[in-house]
């Protein structure tokens, strides 16, 4: 293990990761998730045996967070209120809330939710967000509806960028078709993140914390943010 | 260029395209069209020979055209040959195909806006397959828009010639002349013992892009006739993983050898061990099988490939996966094997 590490160490590190680190990356993301997100529903670790006959030897599978709710608001209210919620999040009055309780019982309201799967690519050597989104009696929504539920960033490189920002992709375990954040430049950005701080120059380190940095980043693609302690505690155990 | 990559291209499916009886509004039913389809193009580029001749029968009502087998939707972005390979373990010719204009199952098949949308599924399935094998899709992104167009209009046209011009700009595999040649002149020398040693020299290391469809049996057949049918999706296991080749693979590296690196679930004692946590783990099982007295060598393999198929054809499985990659890869650069594995009864759960 330390000729491993010392190995690392030498090679400059090229903002990839292999399938057993995002394993562990995986467990620090949920784990983290839990702590500073207790409103939120969790991510869970879905094992996956592609396989039917054979039990698999080596642990594959995904990350999942499901049916995270988009409550619709007024074009006025709209803009400010853009960003995904959990049902649990009206229910929690210690936390500022965003919106009336009462909102969830309009029926002028459309609920649009969510389910995010967080997928190892073994080609780009990355994790990637795949999503999709349904209405409350399991219909699915077309892209042209998702856009509207998307931060106005997002959603002015998606009608720039219609073939490869945001595409129509199977998912990889479920069969099903699904939407995926296009992953090519991941590496290269993730490599620019934990480039200029010397201090978190450590390879085990920034293979534990890859998925919360990651996620940091691509969670405000979709309007989820992370809060700023999640990542406060990757600076505070650095120094 | 290669005589092998040469017939790739040529490569055709004759396919007897019939229109569901849905949507058949005249007596009688319209009579099936014959389309000859390019192994490596893609199902839904077919649409302008079929569309005119099914379309004073159809129903009223907007175009969704998808395509079935036996009652399979097919996938449209996954080249014509190798669901033809997949599907028809015992080749039907021609390939009876049911094409639809409505009812597109958009539950369990990807939505297609045309010749766009298999486009731009092969302009993505290609910066993938550039990032697999340089590192970075740059030469992708950064193709000159005439270059694009051009690219796209040799595979829509199958044009080989002009295709390896435009495509030698990515630099995939600069060395592809020379090492197909040298792999080329291995193989005419194959029946000298110095074969070996030429293959040995050549074998480069580096990434391969492979998408591999896996169709695991438990039963024993031994005519394709018998083969069970996949009726349904969920049979067929689509694994998008690249092989890696290192420089500890300095002997031979076969076919053999490349499909159980892919697939480790199966064939555990040829994973290649990369990290240490791994290593430690498979240290760990074969410590217990040594020490179980029931076990052997053949117990770690709980699995048999039955065949290998790669544009039609089933290599022997002890040909370089090299010379393979180089003659057998689709225009995107990705290496789409059919493969059938046996699976022990004892290892069923």
């Amino acid at each position: 293990m330390d000729l491993k590490g010392a190995v690392k160490e030498i090679i400059p590190w090229d903002g990839t990761l292999s399938s057993t680190d995002f394993l562990l990356s995986a467990r620090t993301f949920s784990e983290k998730w839990k702590m500073f997100n207790p409103s939120f529903p969790p991510w869970h670790w879905i094992p996956c045996s592609k396989h039917h006959l054979v039990a698999s030897h080596k642990v594959e599978g995904y990350l999942s967070l499901d049916n995270m709710c988009h409550i619709k608001k007024s074009c006025e209210e709209e803009e400010s209120n853009r960003s995904l919620t959990s049902k649990e999040e009206s229910n929690n009055s210690q936390r500022e809330e965003p919106f009336d309780c009462g909102t969830l019982v309009c029926p002028e309201h459309e609920v649009n939710h969510y389910d995010f799967h967080i997928i190892y690519s073994s080609s780009y050597r990355v994790p990637v967000l795949y999503f999709r989104s349904y209405h409350s009696d399991g219909q699915l929504l077309p892209l042209n509806e998702i856009e509207k539920d998307l931060p106005g960033h997002s959603a002015k490189i998606l009608s720039e960028s219609k073939w490869t920002f945001i595409t129509h992709e199977e998912h990889p375990y479920l069969n099903r078709p699904w939407y995926k954040l296009h992953p090519c430049g991941t590496s290269e950005w993730m490599k620019l993140l934990y480039e200029g701080d010397s201090s978190l120059n450590r390879n085990g380190f920034i293979i534990e914390h890859y998925l919360v940095s990651w996620f940091s980043v691509i969670g405000q693609v979709v309007g989820l943010k992370i809060p700023l302690e999640m990542l406060d505690t990757v600076v505070s155990n650095a120094s | 260029m290669s005589s092998a990559q040469k017939q790739v291209w040529e490569g055709a499916i004759p396919l007897q395209i019939h229109l569901h009886e849905s949507e058949v509004t005249t007596l009688p039913p319209p009579p099936p069209a014959l389309v000859l389809a390019p192994r490596i193009g893609y199902l839904p580029l077919l649409i302008s020979l079929v569309k005119p001749h099914f379309s004073s029968t159809l129903p009223p009502g907007l175009d969704a055209v998808w395509f079935d087998y036996k009652g399979l939707p097919l996938k449209w972005y996954i080249p014509t040959g190798v669901l033809f390979d997949l599907l028809c373990v015992e080749p039907e010719r021609p390939w009876n195909l049911t094409v639809h204009f409505r009812g597109y199952p958009s539950n369990v098949l990807l939505p297609c806006e045309g010749e766009d949308s298999v486009k731009w599924s092969f302009i993505n399935s290609l910066k993938e397959a550039a990032y697999v094998i340089n590192g970075n899709s740059k030469n992708v992104m950064n193709m000159s828009q005439p270059d694009q167009v051009e690219l796209w209009s040799s595979v829509l046209n199958g044009n080989l010639e002009i295709y390896r011009r435009v495509a030698s700009k990515l630099k995939l595999g600069t060395s592809e002349d020379e090492y197909t040649e040298n792999v080329s002149s291995v193989l005419i020398k194959s029946p000298q013992s110095t074969g070996d040693a030429d293959v040995t020299g050549q074998v480069k290391t580096g990434r391969i892009p492979v998408r591999l469809y896996l169709w695991t049996v438990n039963e024993e057949f031994d005519d394709f006739e018998d083969a069970p049918q996949i009726d349904n999706w969920d049979k067929v296991s689509y694994i998008n993983r690249p092989v890696e080749l290192h420089k500890e693979d300095g002997k031979y590296f076969s076919l053999n050898d490349a499909v159980k690196r892919i697939l480790p679930e199966f064939f555990p004692e040829n994973s290649f061990v990369i990290e240490g946590n791994t290593n430690i783990n498979q240290s760990g099982e074969e410590g217990e099988r040594s020490s179980d007295p029931g076990s052997s060598c053949n117990a770690a393999e709980i699995a048999e490939i039955k065949f290998v198929r790669i544009q039609g054809i089933e290599p022997v499985l002890d040909i370089p996966f090299s010379w393979v990659v180089n003659n057998f890869v689709n225009p995107e650069y990705f290496l789409h094997m059919c493969v059938c594995l046996k699976v022990n009864a004892n290892a069923v759960q």
